[in-house]
């Protein structure tokens, strides 16, 4: 992996250097900010804001409902017991189980998917510094095909650049 | 605003997982003691039967049920309380979310153990869960005790994601700052956090989607464990106002118990600066409210008992009130009522100390009402021919020690390994990190107030943001 970045310890000049990269031409999702922190006040901390996350979650809800529901029933009607007087289907009780199965439904498919969305386990020749563990905002370029133009982009004032070839 | 201001939150917060002070074992000895008495006392009474504990007919359901109702009211400290700040952008909750969430997975835990003690067998516990069998046995879905099954994992499931997410790059944070096992272990536990604008995006989204699922599963799991009682025609259980008395003695139980774990680490771990007076006042505000709350309920149960003067109900009723029971009965009254309305209705006594005393009395209520509501009923049921006494014995008081240490234990042990304050979060609320526009004149003001008092940066805003 080859990369060039630079470390910022203030987000507005990590917002700046931002900005100075897409000026150098480069393409919005080519650029990586990396922080120990979220920025929600900076736009750097918006990109990728956009989620069908909590439209995954109620579909998974949805289902978990429908497939509680129908294994529910086929459940009680395949070994019927009769309980004082209660039909061999009770909704009101059943209700319970299948809000439950559907909540839980809800929570595995969010979790699902933000270890599907972003990647999660590994980090295996990703452009990281552990300095970002310091306070430092990373702002930089993964396979860049120029990175020599790059630099004066990342070079501003406060900031360290540093290339990474390997 | 630059890294200057975040390096030391981080340095002071990890700090407890690279020192240890001689209190760590000192609390880890003491509280291993007696988990292993009461694993003792467990085996013991698998060995001789549960003969050896104090269930006897018409006293099935003794001091394991109380307990278990107990643990899973405390357990209402950490995911209900913290998704509602959550949800309502509560500034001054990112110190305490983690803390409180951590009670919640341990207090499940632990009270999720009491069927399987109580059930005598604990090999035969797979008995409960539902799955066909060639048994020709098939879980009756109508059983209150099957919702619990269903309930308690939900919540458990959920607490635990609740818990662990945030968890992530902390990890990674440790990971960084880590040399050799060290570093290999949290490098494991982060998954490869980086830190990314999609990381965290995602993360926060996930985290908001958890806290509007998670709510009414919590509320829902002690409305279930109520149905436990109330499903049952026992005099003063078959009662309606039961789930809503159950959650609000939840809730109350459980800010009862992360006021005292705060407590505890704000002075172990020397954190206050981050578990400030403030945080003391306002989760004492909401304790009082949930005390006073609670004394509806109790009232309002019990002046349906009294005005209906239903024979078998009354005669559970003056046993509590004048009867055998009475001790206990006035015991909780003071301990839920009168000292935390004393306490905590004076701004002036509603300091840390005062919360302190008025959580010890909550949760030694809260345990009171728990014996209260299941013994005294199945001692007092509907014939006299079915009355009895209950007495707990040694193998049940050291088992319920057992538990109390066990969490302490717990909780210690986390609080060694794991950054107890979420590292990430308390950073983003600065009020450096906020945006001036979103900042009220009187939010400014309180943050200046803080900063005065407090130190530059290190301080939290006072009210919500």
């Amino acid at each position: 992996m080859k990369a060039v970045y630079g470390l910022y310890n203030d987000p507005h000049v990590a917002q700046q250097a931002v900005d100075n990269l897409r000026a150098a031409g480069v393409a919005d999702a080519d650029i990586t900010v990396i922080s120990s922190e979220p920025f929600d006040h900076f736009e750097f901390g918006h990109r990728d804001a956009k989620t069908a996350m909590p439209w995954v979650a109620v579909a998974a809800g949805a289902a978990g409902l429908v497939l509680t529901y129908y294994l529910l029933g086929a459940g009680q009607r395949a070994w019927p017991l009769v309980t004082s007087g209660m039909p061999i289907v009770p909704l009101w009780s059943n209700l319970i189980i299948i809000f439950e199965m559907t909540m839980l439904s809800a929570i595995l498919a969010t979790v699902v998917y933000l270890f599907a969305a972003t990647g999660l386990p590994g980090r295996a020749g990703k452009m990281y510094d552990p300095e970002v563990s310091d306070g430092y905002i990373l702002v930089g370029v993964e396979d860049p095909k120029d990175p020599a133009r790059l630099e004066p982009a990342l070079a501003i004032a406060g900031g360290r650049v540093k290339k990474v070839e390997s | 605003m630059d890294r200057t201001t975040s390096k030391p939150i981080a340095d002071d917060l990890i700090r407890p997982l690279f020192q240890t002070s001689i209190w760590f074992y000192a609390i880890m000895l003491a509280s291993g003691t007696v988990v292993a008495c009461g694993f003792a006392a467990w085996g013991y009474q698998i060995w001789n039967g549960i003969g050896v504990s104090g269930k006897r007919w018409p006293t099935f359901w003794a001091l394991y049920l109380t307990n278990f109702v107990f643990w899973i009211g405390i357990s209402h400290a950490g995911t209900l309380i913290s998704a509602i700040l959550r949800l309502v952008n509560a500034g001054w909750r990112r110190p305490v979310t983690r803390c409180a969430e951590v009670i919640t997975v341990f207090a499940l835990s632990i009270g999720a153990l009491f069927p399987i003690i109580h059930l005598g067998r604990p090999w035969l516990a797979f008995w409960l869960f539902p799955y066909p069998s060639d048994r020709d046995i098939w879980p009756n879905f109508r059983s209150p005790l099957a919702w619990d099954f269903f309930a308690i994992n939900t919540y458990l499931t959920g607490s635990l994601l609740f818990l662990l997410l945030p968890m992530i790059p902390d990890f990674a944070l440790v990971r960084d700052r880590s040399t050799g096992l060290r570093r290999r272990i949290y490098g494991t536990l982060a998954l490869g956090w980086r830190g990314t604008s999609k990381e965290w995006n995602r993360l926060e989204s996930a985290m908001q989607i958890m806290a509007i699922a998670i709510l009414p599963v919590a509320v829902s799991v002690h409305t279930i464990v109520s149905f436990d009682f109330s499903m049952a025609n026992v005099p003063m259980w078959h009662s309606t106002i039961f789930g809503p008395y159950f959650v609000a003695g939840a809730i109350f139980s459980g800010i009862a118990a992360l006021i005292l774990a705060m407590a505890a680490l704000r002075k172990a771990l020397h954190l206050e600066k981050y578990l400030l007076p403030l945080h003391f006042d306002n989760l004492g505000k909401l304790l009082l409210l949930m005390s006073i709350l609670w004394g509806y309920f109790v009232f309002a149960e019990r002046l349906t008992v009294w005005y209906g003067n239903e024979p078998h109900e009354m005669a559970v009723f003056w046993a509590t009130q004048r009867g055998a029971y009475a001790p206990f009965y006035w015991t909780m009254v003071i301990c839920n009522f009168v000292i935390p309305l004393g306490l905590l209705a004076n701004p002036y006594t509603r300091n840390i100390t005062g919360c302190v005393i008025a959580s010890c009395g909550v949760v030694v209520g809260m345990w009171l009402e728990r014996f209260l509501i299941v013994v005294p009923s199945l001692t007092h049921k509907q014939l006299p021919y079915s009355w009895g006494t209950y007495e707990p014995t040694p193998v049940e008081l050291t088992i319920m020690a057992a538990t109390f240490a066990g969490m302490i234990l717990l909780y210690t042990l986390f609080a060694k390994f794991v950054p107890i304050i979420s590292i990430w979060e308390l950073k983003a609320g600065l009020p450096s990190r906020l945006d001036p526009a979103t900042l009220s004149e009187e939010r400014l003001l309180s943050t200046r107030l803080d900063t005065e008092e407090f130190g530059p940066e290190l301080s939290m805003p006072r009210g919500k943001q």
